[in-house]
Formats: structure tokens, sequence, C-alpha cells
């Protein structure tokens, strides 16, 4: 199997550790990833919060990139996500306006998590799962731009999404059941209004808790970093509530073990996952004898 | 709000018409309360959702470019899904914000907008985020200079923030986007 891959800004930078895991996991099952050659940013929130035609067209030249391609695109970061696809809508509508003189494009852009959570495909991960991780109770949280909005994203239920649950159910985490799942972090406000990260961060975290998670998961490099670092301000001595990418979580359970060194790149402590899995092996000690 | 002439100022006209060419049907507002309701960051804005979209429809451009509302919003677009009629109030945020920063607007929150052009120049130079000379840049435009130094630090530490920019090869292509290439028939 082969796709193209377009890993964004963020998973070069603050969640490289993302962007190693989604690697490894393709590697394992079989899946060449082809990186669109000289992507540039997708412009993000920055762009179409301050200058329209910029943001259309940086996310057009992503798409004029492989134009003529027909792999499907594998996109983690639900913004780079999100501004893909409305460049592709916008096109599809009207390439002309854009000065593209024919859009036909061949190829699907595919948020991850949609991906992942593909029958055949979590069928392959099953087979590959070396260590099932325990009775992990985790919150998934989607936050909103994989999901919102839903003429763009084509999210098949934007109010009630279901593939990060069913994800970590594969791995053998608990999802739990909980209100906060596709609220905003405001991630696009954790620098210049950390007042207001904290105060959403802390209604979060808090909704996490009550619906009994010791872990939240992600597929979101934006919310993962400001859910983590927002939790040192308004908690500084904890106890914190580790976010980890849906992707960590099937990787530790491929391999076994979630190493110190991926645990240290998290800015709170996220040794519960080693935890549960050494739990998971005792119990499977236990019952062979 | 008593005492506001309701139809639309000349001038604001052009507004209007801005928004019907984005599709952002603003006189569809029956003023129902959702996107209000609805908003997480509601509670820190001094215009609600609802009466931005009203204000919009009245064509009271001048209110809504000098409210915190037009900056404070994320983006989340929690409002324009759940809207019964469609209407694209992010798009609308955007209009303004944009507008906003067109006319040279004092923001009513200067922080977001400079964090916003860091963000852009330093698209606009390397063609990707190059996350620590866009945090520099930020600091010295907003002049909050120690805001976040620990978090920061300590993402450093986890090499969480790439020393050197990511730099592409079609760099031309960025700046001729940001030069308004293409762009010489809309204005």
């Amino acid at each position: 199997m082969k796709m193209a891959y377009y890993p964004g800004c963020s998973l070069q930078g603050t969640a490289r550790d993302y962007n190693e895991s989604i690697l490894d996991i393709c590697n394992t099952l079989d899946i060449e990833l082809v990186e669109i050659p000289d992507w540039n940013c997708c412009g993000a929130s920055s762009a179409h919060m301050t200058n329209h035609e910029v943001a259309m067209r940086l996310s057009i030249r992503n798409l004029m990139q492989v134009k003529d391609e027909k792999l499907d695109i594998l996109v983690p970061c639900p913004a780079c996500f999100q501004r893909l696809k409305a460049a592709d809508k916008a096109l599809k509508h009207d390439p002309y306006h854009w000065d593209v003189d024919d859009y036909s494009p061949k190829f699907e852009l595919v948020h991850i998590s949609t991906f992942l959570a593909k029958p055949e495909i979590l069928e392959r991960i099953s087979a590959k799962i070396s260590r099932p991780v325990g009775d992990m109770r985790v919150a998934c949280y989607y936050g909103c731009l994989s999901l919102r909005p839903q003429h763009l994203t084509d999210a098949v239920n934007h109010e009630m999404p279901t593939t990060l649950e069913t994800i970590v159910s594969a791995v053998g985490a608990r999802p739990v059941s909980w209100s906060h799942r596709t609220e905003c972090c405001s991630g696009s406000l954790t620098m210049t209004r950390p007042d207001i990260a904290g105060k959403l961060v802390g209604d979060i975290v808090r909704a996490a808790e009550r619906g009994g998670a010791n872990a939240m998961v992600t597929d979101c490099p934006m919310c993962q970093a400001n859910v983590e670092g927002r939790q040192l301000d308004i908690n500084p001595s904890g106890p914190h509530i580790p976010v980890y990418y849906a992707t960590e979580l099937i990787t530790a359970a491929m391999s076994g073990s979630y190493p110190e060194k991926q645990q240290k790149v998290h800015l709170v402590s996220a040794q519960v996952l080693q935890n549960h899995l050494n739990q998971a092996a005792l119990s499977s000690t236990e019952e062979t004898r | 709000m008593q005492n506001m002439t309701i139809s639309p100022a000349k001038g604001n006209r052009k507004f209007l018409k801005k928004l019907k060419e984005r599709n952002i049907d603003v006189q569809t507002c029956y003023q129902c309360g959702r996107c209000s309701a609805g908003c997480p960051i509601a509670d820190f804005f001094d215009l609600q959702p609802m009466e931005v979209v009203r204000l919009a429809g009245y064509g009271m451009e001048e209110k809504l470019l000098a409210s915190e509302t037009i900056w404070l919003c994320a983006s989340c677009d929690t409002c324009a899904t759940r809207c019964p009629n469609s209407i694209d109030i992010t798009g609308l945020m955007d209009v303004m914000r944009e507008l906003a920063l067109r006319k040279g607007i004092k923001p009513a929150v200067p922080q977001v907008p400079a964090f916003h052009l860091s963000f852009m120049e330093s698209v606009k130079r390397w063609g990707r985020t190059y996350e620590i000379g866009m945090i520099g840049a930020y600091k010295l435009r907003s002049g909050d200079y120690m805001g976040d130094m620990k978090l920061g630090l300590s993402m450093f530490m986890k090499g969480k923030l790439s020393l050197v920019p990511h730099s592409i090869e079609g760099k031309p292509e960025i700046r001729d986007i940001f030069a308004g290439k293409g762009k010489e028939y809309e204005r």
C-alpha cells in the first residue's frame, strides 16, 4: 500500500514524536508514505484569520504539487487537513478563480484517524500487537479542525465522532464516556491569551477526570501541546493528565513498551502508559501459569 | 443599543457586499442563540456571537472591527457548524479581521494580530513555520518578553523546537503568493 503524505510544520517541530510514531506504524504495516514534494506551510489559523487570498493560495500550492498523482494524501494534523480540504473544495468549485485551468484530482485527502479506524487497517494493526494496552482508561479528545466545519471536513459525525475510540479500543485501552470530546482548547490563543487557554484546558482536563480517565488521547498536535502545557500553569504541583497521540498507543502496543525516551518528550509525566503495559504483561504471565 | 440607527451607513454597504461575495448570509439570522450558547470563549467576548451576526446584518462595521471578539475568536467553528441557517460565522470573523488589518484599525487585543503576523512572516520567509523565529518575532512585536519563558525553555530542552528553519525550494512561489499574484482582479 502506498500513500502521499503531508506532515505539516508541527510534525517537524513541536510534534516530531507524532511524526515518528506515524512513520513507525506505516513501516510496520507496510504502508509506503511519499511526502508531497517541497510542500509548504498550510498557513493554519493565522493565514485564514488575516488574509483569505494568501491562505487559500498556500494550500492550493500544496495540492498543485500532486495534482496529477493518484495516491490518497494522508494528513495527520487537523489544522492542515481542514485547510487542504478548504482549498480542494474551492478549486473544485471554481478552479479558474484560482488561476488553475483544470482541477479534477484522482486523490482524496484523508485524515489520519479516519484512515486508522478503517476496518482493514485495524485488522492489520491487531495482527501486529504484541501487548495490548492493559486496562488504561482514556478520554479521546478530537478538538475542532478534523471535524468542523462539516461542509469542509466531510466528517461522518462531527458532534459525536468515534474514530479515536475505535482505534484505542483496538489496542486494548478502554475509552471513557465524557463531555468535552469536541470542545475547543483554544490552541491558537495559547501564546497570546494564556488566561483563556488555561480556563478552557482546565475545563477539558476536569471533564476527562470526571469521566474517569487517567490519560487523554488525541490526533491534534496543537491540542496535545496546549492541553499538556497549560496544565503546568493552572495546576503547577499536579497531578497532571498526559495527552498521548493515538499513534503512540498503537506503537506502544505493537512494540510492547513505551520507552523513557518517548515519555520524556511529554511536558507532564507520561508514565501511565508504560505502567499499564507492565500490568498487562504481568497478568498475561499469571494467566499462563 | 437603544438609540442606534439600524439601517446600514453608506460606507458599510461595501462590507455587506463583501459578505455576500463570500456567501456569508447574515440576514438569515433569527437570533436563536445557538452560536453564543456553544461558543467556548463567549465568556471573554465583549460582543456575543449572536450580537456579532446581528450587527453585521445592520452593516455596523465600525463597532465590529473595534471589538475584542473578532480577535479572541479561535475559529473553532462550533458556532458555524451549529447555526440552523448555516451562517458561516467563522468566515464572518475572518472577513472582519482582515478588514480591520487592511484599514489599520487599532486592534482591541493587539497581541493576537501580532502573533498571526509573526507567524505569517515566518511562512513568507521560509515557506514553512519556523517556530523559534516566529516566537522571537512575536515577542518583539507584542513586547511580551517574559510570558511562557519556562514552558518555551522546557519545549526547547525536549527537542520540540528546531534551532534551524525548514526552508523550501519554492520560496519564490510563496513570495508571489504574499505579493498578491493572481489576486490582481480582486482588488
